[in-house]
């Protein structure tokens, strides 16, 4: 699989990352490598195989809907590089209406 | 005072002979002395690890405690509350976490003292501690060396001798690869043995918590501290009951069925490693271990699926990281511009490779060509290690195909990097547990023996560990940079 940077380009906008055109020049190539690399799964014949997505067959693991201790409002946002009014403060979300 | 173990540290201070704050000292002194040029540690706090000392020294604490009195360092992906919590990232470089992770707390109630938090590869994602954002750790038998990853930073400090044990996360090899390159013990518990609660995580399915140690024996002391089911990890194993890791570890080997992989992938493999382990092999048959040859027929598949299954969990799990609740936010005039740009300038270059790997593996018209199947592989891995411990015991081979490489060497070829992990990489597949134990020295560079076990019989290899551990008789060599023996 050949991956050319405007797909690169694609993906990085779908993982909200901001490329410039040198990082997608170096990681084009770099994604083709390891692509073609795992390519070689295809050749396994794998019909019938249940996939695997945890170790161990979990069961969904259940708790009381109770009322417990949680972390204080002000803890909570210490680490808000903005905030207001007890609240996280984020840009603008509609973008052009000039206010959050 | 020499750079001890654990248990030696734990009889001293019991008998009345040295204080707590004498191994937090001699620690300290240690780190100050040698880690100007190993660069082991992104965070020391010295008043704090003393004050901790003098408490327990006081008699304040209460006695008992599995750990009491002994220094430790943390991996900087495990959260400490009001200590700053990195995960070597730009974007968290400011982040002081508002809790402690589970394995923090119960080495600190074990009465543990943390001296600070190492240096790792940024999100783990590495092999080397190269991608940190913050600086480079040097291999403790050569200063132009990588310690490997992404926990080099635990395992140069503890093969250094700054601390006595240290703790790392493994998600595909990250305790015992840097083991194996370091020269010193290193256990990835049983997927679930451990809570992550607190644990910055990379990829869930495969992500566990276990300690770097000079011996087997350490190792299962602090394991004894760490394991257990936690109601806040609800992938955390129930029913593990009271176990004493330590409890017929001198049993010796006679009578074990050690099992050897036919077939094994061998590209890249080093003659001097093979020899090695080779002859590792050929002690503990000697001391009456049984030898038995397995096979793991999708073994060579296992880079390939780990390399789309890890960035697909990484994806998803550093969506978290987008400057709105926590680490670092760029200006911005829109909340879209805002998380692309906070998450560009706060991620280093590994980091987005596997974001966008990942990312692509899930994407729609690719999921069922690469996540499904590397999902389905997953499955025939985890069989073939069924049939395998079958018939035997153990599963013994390398932890790596080489020694230690140089710095640079693999940097500017992820391919190649992630080739490296050949050997670790199919025991977080298949959930299970692995140690790196020293076997030997290649041109000064230690190497590492890797011991596999059935799910939740982390016993058998220590038990393994801490035979060949007596029976090896290669010279031990001492590390350039630190105070170990």
């Amino acid at each position: 699989m050949k991956i050319t940077e405007e797909t690169v380009s694609h993906v990085a906008r779908l993982a909200r990352l901001a490329m410039p055109p040198e990082d997608l020049r170096q990681l084009a190539p770099q994604l083709s490598d390891i692509l073609e690399y795992a390519e070689q799964l295809q050749q396994v014949n794998m019909e019938g195989v249940e996939p695997t997505s945890h170790p161990f067959q979990e069961v969904n693991v259940l708790r009381e809907d109770a009322v417990r201790p949680s972390l204080p409002r002000d803890l909570a946002l210490a680490n808000a590089p903005e905030q207001e009014a007890g609240q996280v403060r984020v840009p603008a979300v509609l973008e052009g209406s000039g206010g959050a | 005072m020499s750079a001890k173990t654990v248990k030696d540290i734990l009889t001293s201070i019991r008998k009345g002979e040295t204080k707590s704050r004498d191994w937090v000292q001699q620690s300290l002194s240690a780190i100050e002395q040698v880690d100007g040029e190993l660069k082991s540690f992104l965070l020391v706090d010295p008043e704090t690890a003393l004050q901790a000392a003098d408490h327990i020294d006081s008699g304040q604490v209460s006695e008992g405690g599995l750990l009491r009195g002994v220094p430790y360092a943390l991996k900087d992906n495990i959260v400490t509350k009001g200590v700053r919590t990195t995960a070597a990232s730009r974007i968290l470089e400011n982040y002081i976490p508002p809790y402690s992770a589970t394995t923090a707390q119960k080495l600190q109630a074990a009465g543990g003292v943390m001296v600070g938090k190492t240096n790792m590869d940024e999100f783990a994602m590495g092999s080397s501690t190269e991608t940190s954002a913050f600086q480079k750790t040097a291999n403790p038998y050569g200063k132009e060396y990588v310690p490997g990853g992404s926990s080099g930073g635990s395992a140069a400090a503890v093969a250094a001798g700054l601390v006595p044990f240290a703790l790392g996360s493994d998600t595909g090899g990250s305790i015992r690869q840097p083991a194996a390159f370091c020269g010193c013990f290193g256990l990835k518990p049983t997927y679930g043995r451990v809570s992550r609660y607190g644990l910055i995580a990379f990829a869930s399915s495969l992500d566990q918590i276990g300690p770097f140690t000079r011996t087997a024996e350490d190792a299962a002391i602090v394991l004894n501290a760490i394991c257990g089911h936690d109601p806040m990890d609800s992938t955390s194993a129930r029913g593990q009951g009271e176990i004493d890791f330590t409890e017929g570890m001198d049993a010796g080997v006679k009578g074990m069925r050690i099992g050897i992989v036919r077939n094994l992938p061998e590209e890249g493999l080093n003659p001097a490693v093979k020899a090695a382990v080779d002859e590792a092999i050929r002690t503990l048959e000697q001391a009456g271990a049984e030898v038995v040859e397995v096979e793991l027929p999708h073994m060579e598949y296992a880079v390939a699926t780990y390399y789309l299954i890890a960035p697909a969990e990484a994806s998803s799990n550093l969506a978290r990281f987008d400057g709105v609740r926590y680490g670092r936010r760029a200006e911005a005039s829109g909340v879209i511009d805002m998380f692309e740009r906070s998450r560009s300038e706060g991620f280093g270059m590994e980091v987005k490779r596997r974001i966008i790997i990942g990312t692509y593996a899930l994407s729609s018209g690719y999921y069922d060509a690469y996540y499904k199947r590397a999902q389905q592989m997953r499955t025939l891995i985890r069989q073939d290690y069924d049939r395998a411990f079958a018939t035997c015991d153990v599963i013994l081979m390398p932890t790596t195909p080489t020694t230690a490489f140089k710095f640079g060497e693999k940097a500017d070829n992820p391919l190649q990097m992630y080739l490296n992990d050949i050997y670790t990489i199919p025991a977080n597949l298949a959930g299970l547990p692995g140690a790196s134990v020293p076997c030997g020295f290649a041109d000064g560079l230690p190497i590492g023996l890797q011991i596999l076990a059935k799910p939740f019989d982390e016993k058998s290899i220590l038990r393994v560990a801490h035979a060949y551990e007596h029976l090896r008789t290669f010279a031990w060599q001492r590390p350039v940079l630190g105070v170990a023996e």
